[in-house]
This record gives structure tokens, sequence and C-alpha cells, in this order.
């Protein structure tokens, strides 16, 4: 139930920068979610429909980026996708890898209606 | 459609609040943990523990976030300044909760705020609190898996207490599967094996905790 507070987070930055620009609307909200960052974006979903209502970002779509987590091998070099069970490298065997990636949790950008522009004459 | 580059790290109010709080308990020179565990992993008693071996030259506060008092009013008959964050059945602390509940208690008479976060072992990694300290404790019973099953509070830990390691030949818990996984999350952290029933492990623990009161007390260090 934590993605209740991130969501509002979302909603007050995406605001924020959409204000800046003078916007009338905000119609999509790109979203980037490492797979470790233990965001459920299901959940952000939820309550985007509950929270947005009523703001200019209501009815916006998220578009949400997963990253995996990867681990590295430090013997062989090859990067292999975590497993939630042993950290081996499937080539060589070898136990000696590093994380890579996979902690990212923020928005990446919007996209706005602006104001149609008015035609100056002159 | 115009599109605007935003790039802001979604908790970034989260995060700014909990360097408010790092501020306010840095103006008052105490050092703050954040103690993380699953339900009945061992943090209440960790920390009567801690309390135990330092309270004679440590003055000592105990923050909780907690739905009833029942975990305090035990340090509290200790005389240990307590604080309740009623987290009503959240899932985690967070920099909020925290900063509301700073001012109910008197930080210059303090040198060390242990906060106890809500048990469980996702939600309260993804929250800063302003805390110099992230301490997750693990316990045998619940399986030397943990690691590979919850990485983010294993990547995010300062120190790492394995509790209850008295029941470790009974589990046949395999202690070098679980500092595997968590080396590979987060190579280095300091590693602590004890059992609070039979005390096994405590000194190292305290011992590692005073050095960093030290440093804490001798600024520039």
């Amino acid at each position: 139930m934590h993605e209740l507070a991130v969501t509002q987070s979302m909603l007050e930055i995406a605001v924020r920068h959409a204000e800046q620009a003078g916007a009338e609307r905000i119609t999509r909200l790109s979203i980037v979610i490492g797979e470790l960052s233990s965001y459920v974006d299901d959940s952000v979903q939820f309550y985007w429909d509950l929270i947005a209502a009523g703001t200019i970002a209501e009815g916006a779509e998220l578009a949400f980026t997963r990253v995996p987590a990867a681990l590295r091998c430090n013997a062989c070099g090859c990067t292999f996708p975590l497993s939630h069970e042993r950290y081996a490298c499937p080539q060589c065997g070898s136990e000696d890898v590093t994380v890579e990636g996979g902690q990212e949790f923020y928005l990446d950008s919007i996209d706005v209606d602006l104001p149609e522009p008015v035609e100056s004459a002159g | 459609m115009p599109n605007i580059p935003v790039v802001e790290t979604i908790l970034s109010v989260n995060d700014q609040l909990a360097e408010q709080n790092r501020k306010t308990l840095d103006d008052a020179g105490v050092l703050a943990l954040n103690v993380m565990a699953s339900p009945g992993g061992g943090k209440t008693t960790v920390i009567g523990k801690t309390i135990d071996a330092l309270r004679d030259d440590v003055r000592i506060g105990v923050m909780d976030g907690d739905i009833v008092a029942i975990d305090l009013e035990g340090f509290a008959a200790q005389g240990i300044p307590v604080s309740l964050i009623n987290t009503g059945g959240n899932c985690h602390l967070d920099a909020n909760m925290v900063h509301n509940a700073l001012p109910t208690m008197d930080l210059n008479a303090l040198d060390l705020l242990i906060i106890e976060n809500v048990g469980n072992l996702v939600c309260p990694a993804a929250f800063k609190l302003g805390s110099h300290i992230n301490v997750v404790i693990a316990s045998v019973p619940e399986g030397a898996d943990k690691p590979y099953k919850y990485p983010a509070m294993f990547s995010g830990a300062d120190v790492l207490l394995l509790n209850k390691m008295d029941l470790a030949e009974y589990m046949e818990f395999d202690v070098e599967y679980f500092r595997h996984g968590v080396e590979v999350l987060n190579p280095g952290v300091a590693f602590f094996p004890i059992s609070c029933r039979t005390g096994e492990g405590l000194d190292a623990w305290i011992d590692w905790l005073r050095a960093r009161l030290a440093e804490k007390a001798q600024p520039g260090a």
C-alpha cells in the first residue's frame, strides 16, 4: 500500500512541471521503475485514477518502463538477469557477481497540452 | 503533443523532508538508527538489549512506528524517553511521520535515537527517514533465502544483524548462502550474527555502534 504515497508524489511533481511550462493538461506520464525499487505498477495505476481526478492530470495515461535488475559476472564478464534464488553466473558458475541497475524510480517526462497560441496581429 | 523532460526522483518530496530531519538531528548532535525487520524478527528485543548495554553512558530515546504502544511501555518504564508514531496500520514510516514526531522528543538530551520501523521487509526500504544508519535485522527462522527475495531491503542496509543464531542448528540455516546473497547486494556491509537469547554476538554489534557514536561526537571525523 506504500504506492499511495508514491502516487501522490508523482502527481505533485508532474503538476509542478506542467504548470512551469504553462500547460493546460497532462496527457501522459513516462515513469521508469527498476526491479529492485519494489513498486508495483498495477497499484500505482489504481491509486492514480483516484488521486488524479479533478486535477489537470485527470485521465492521463501512465507509461511504465521497467528496468530489470541484472548481475554481472566478475570472472567471465557476462551479464544475466537477477534470480531470486541464487546469485551465480550461468556461464561459468562463478559466485563473484555484482548487481547492475534496477534501483531506478523516477518520472522521466510528461506529455502536455499547451494553450493555443494567440495570433498576434503585428 | 509537447513532451516535457522531468527526470525527477518520484520520492523527492519525502527525500527533502528526510534531509530536514537529518539536519535537525545533526544540529542536536543525535545519531539516529532506522531499525527494520519482519514482524517477529526481533526489533524490540534487539533495541532492548542495545539499551541495556549502552544506557550507563549513552543518552537514548526510542521512536516506534506501531499501532499500539505496548513495545514502548517497557522502555518508558525504564526511564527511556519514547515517542509513538501511530501508523494506523500503515506499512512503513516515512520522513513526514518522523518529522512530526521529532518535536515530541527533547533531542538536546539525547545522543542516540532509535527509530523502530514497521515490521515489513518491503515498504520501509523505499522511504528515507533522515536517520544516519539503516539497521536491518534478519532472523534465522525466516530462512536463509530472504536476501534473494527482498533485495531492496538488504541492499539498503548499513549494518545487518542476523538474529536468533541459537536456532541455526535446528533450522539447518545455511549461513553461507545467506551471506553470499547479502554480499552480492551490498558488498562489505557490516554483518553481525547474534542471539538475543544467549547474548552471542551482541558485544560485537555494541562495539560497532559505539564506534559510530564516537565518530558522531567528533565533528569532522
